[in-house]
């Protein structure tokens, strides 16, 4: 099956270049390194929203506007409706650190009036109607909000980022597949002298092929090896938080079956290459005598 | 007919006419067999196309219309897939010799032999031998464009006989080298021919066919061929007449 990548030191004089020579194996390692980022991203945001979506499907928040001062019979209502697990107030100080994130020095003063919070989870089958009207009863003006509802739009977003991100590695295969087209061709027509004495001789298309597909497979596995480890490099500096990225991306983690998915993307490069090369030189030939 | 029996035919063109493009024809009405054995030599004038005959014959070209035959199988329509198979038993020497510069001679004169599928083994001896026949043993290493012109259509022929080819189609084969060394050629095509090669030569060189006694000529001026012998022409039978 794979006896064509195995050519004798005869077999390989024909073409008589070695390999790193011409840009194909700099353009494979580019794409594998675009393809491998890309894909990364969109691996760590299916892990995100994933997460997203299952830590809010069954988590509510109360909102007191009045501060603490209905907060233990808010609390107490929400504690005894019926299906509600783990409700917890939120400390003021938890509060006014994650403002002051957003808003500096200013959210953590006194002067700002900040809500009280109150955070819980359903079981299955709870009616949040029902537990509503207890929080209402127990607290006017309490606000339930429900962060399924509330978190839906960044979830819609991260989902077509995904999107985004599987389109932009479906463009970069086709890309590289372009690329190695290109650069068959352009073998094909530099090494055209030798394919015609070869073919007058008695080569047959196969023949041929299987130089042209060895060369450019051996472009390839370097290429998408060069391009793998770099991005690899990077990915790893990332998850280590060791740039500015890396603490964007801190949430975002990638499990194994991402990591193998990753590991794949050099190797189906390379076959992908391998394939098209392949079918470009054997449709070009089939256009000579 | 030679001595009373009739010779097998190694190539029947019926009818052929080649034009490139939308250009004059530039072969017309080509009716002829050659035999299993044969010894021919084709002459013309410059533009008489003897070249594009030689690449009907060593299936370079198609024709534009007639047929062809060659080692007693029609070949006019053949996919691209069976010719290989039929390319394999032709030597050819290229007027331009066609030698790939960035191999050695050995490995140029080797590689009939390694397309054929011989082992690393089955080359080494036969192509050592045939570069000492031609008389270049001590260039086996060398490149083509390290080759004097001579040197290099050597190799050339080195090239088209290392298969010991059942036809063997030479443009200008002596064209480049000195009368002792045309001799020798014409030694070793005649000894080829000895042993069943037919064997068809394009040339301007009127000693080496007056040098090849039994030899027949097949002329051509302006794309159709002339019978200046009287011997070769021999249209071919009608379909089914055997």
């Amino acid at each position: 099956m794979f006896d064509w990548f195995f050519a004798s030191p005869s077999e390989r004089r024909l073409l008589g270049s070695r390999a790193l020579q011409g840009p194909t194996p700099w353009v494979i390692a580019i794409m594998t390194f675009s393809i491998m980022i890309v894909a990364a991203a969109g691996l760590a945001l299916a892990d995100t929203a994933s997460r997203v979506a299952t830590g809010t499907q069954t988590r509510f928040s109360v909102q007191l506007p009045d501060g603490e001062r209905n907060l233990p019979a808010a609390l107490q209502a929400v504690r005894s409706a019926p299906g509600v697990s783990d409700a917890e107030a939120v400390p003021e100080a938890d509060m006014r650190k994650i403002l002051e994130r957003w808003l500096g020095p200013a959210g953590a003063s006194a002067d700002l009036p900040v809500p009280a919070l109150i955070v819980f989870d359903v079981r299955a089958g709870a009616s949040a109607q029902a537990i509503r009207q207890r929080i209402e009863a127990a607290a006017p003006g309490a606000k339930l909000i429900a962060h399924r509802d509330a978190l839906g739009p960044l979830l819609r977003s991260l989902r077509a980022l995904q999107w985004v991100a599987t389109a932009l590695v479906l463009l970069l295969g086709g890309a590289s597949a372009a690329a190695v087209v290109l650069a068959a061709r352009g073998a094909l027509d530099t090494h055209r002298f030798t394919i015609e004495v070869m073919h007058g001789i008695g080569a047959t298309d196969h023949q041929v092929t299987h130089l042209f597909q060895r060369k450019i497979a051996i472009d390839a596995l370097i290429g998408s090896l060069i391009g793998g480890v770099a991005a690899a490099l990077v990915l790893l500096a990332l998850a280590a938080g060791a740039s500015f990225a890396g603490e964007l991306m801190g949430g975002a983690t990638l499990g194994t079956l991402d990591l193998v998915i990753l590991a794949l993307i050099p190797v189906a490069l390379t076959v992908l290459a391998t394939w098209v090369a392949r079918a470009a030189v054997l449709a070009t030939l089939r256009t000579a005598v | 007919m030679r001595g009373g029996r009739v010779l097998t035919p190694i190539v029947e063109f019926d009818s052929i006419g080649l034009r490139y493009g939308t250009g004059a024809e530039v072969l017309r009405d080509l009716d002829f067999r050659l035999s299993k054995g044969g010894f021919y030599f084709l002459t013309g004038p410059s533009g008489a196309g003897k070249t594009s005959l030689l690449k009907l014959l060593y299936l370079a070209q198609r024709p534009t219309r007639g047929r062809i035959s060659l080692f007693g199988e029609e070949l006019t329509d053949a996919t691209r897939d069976v010719l290989p198979r039929f390319r394999r038993r032709i030597g050819v020497v290229f007027q331009d010799f066609r030698l790939i510069r960035h191999l050695s001679a050995f490995d140029n004169v080797a590689l009939p032999l390694r397309i054929g599928g011989a082992s690393e083994e089955a080359v080494e001896s036969p192509v050592r031998e045939m570069l000492a026949w031609v008389g270049l043993a001590d260039r086996a290493s060398a490149r083509p464009p390290t080759l004097s012109g001579g040197e290099q259509q050597r190799v050339a022929i080195a090239r088209a006989v290392i298969n010991r080819p059942e036809l063997l189609v030479a443009d200008e084969p002596t064209g480049n080298v000195d009368a002792e060394m045309a001799q020798r050629l014409l030694h070793l095509f005649t000894a080829l021919n000895r042993l069943g090669t037919t064997v068809v030569v394009a040339t301007h060189d009127i000693g080496l066919i007056s040098a090849t006694p039994g030899a027949q000529m097949i002329r051509l001026e302006n794309g159709a061929m002339l019978d200046p012998t009287g011997v070769l022409k021999n249209p071919p039978h009608p379909r089914g007449d055997s």
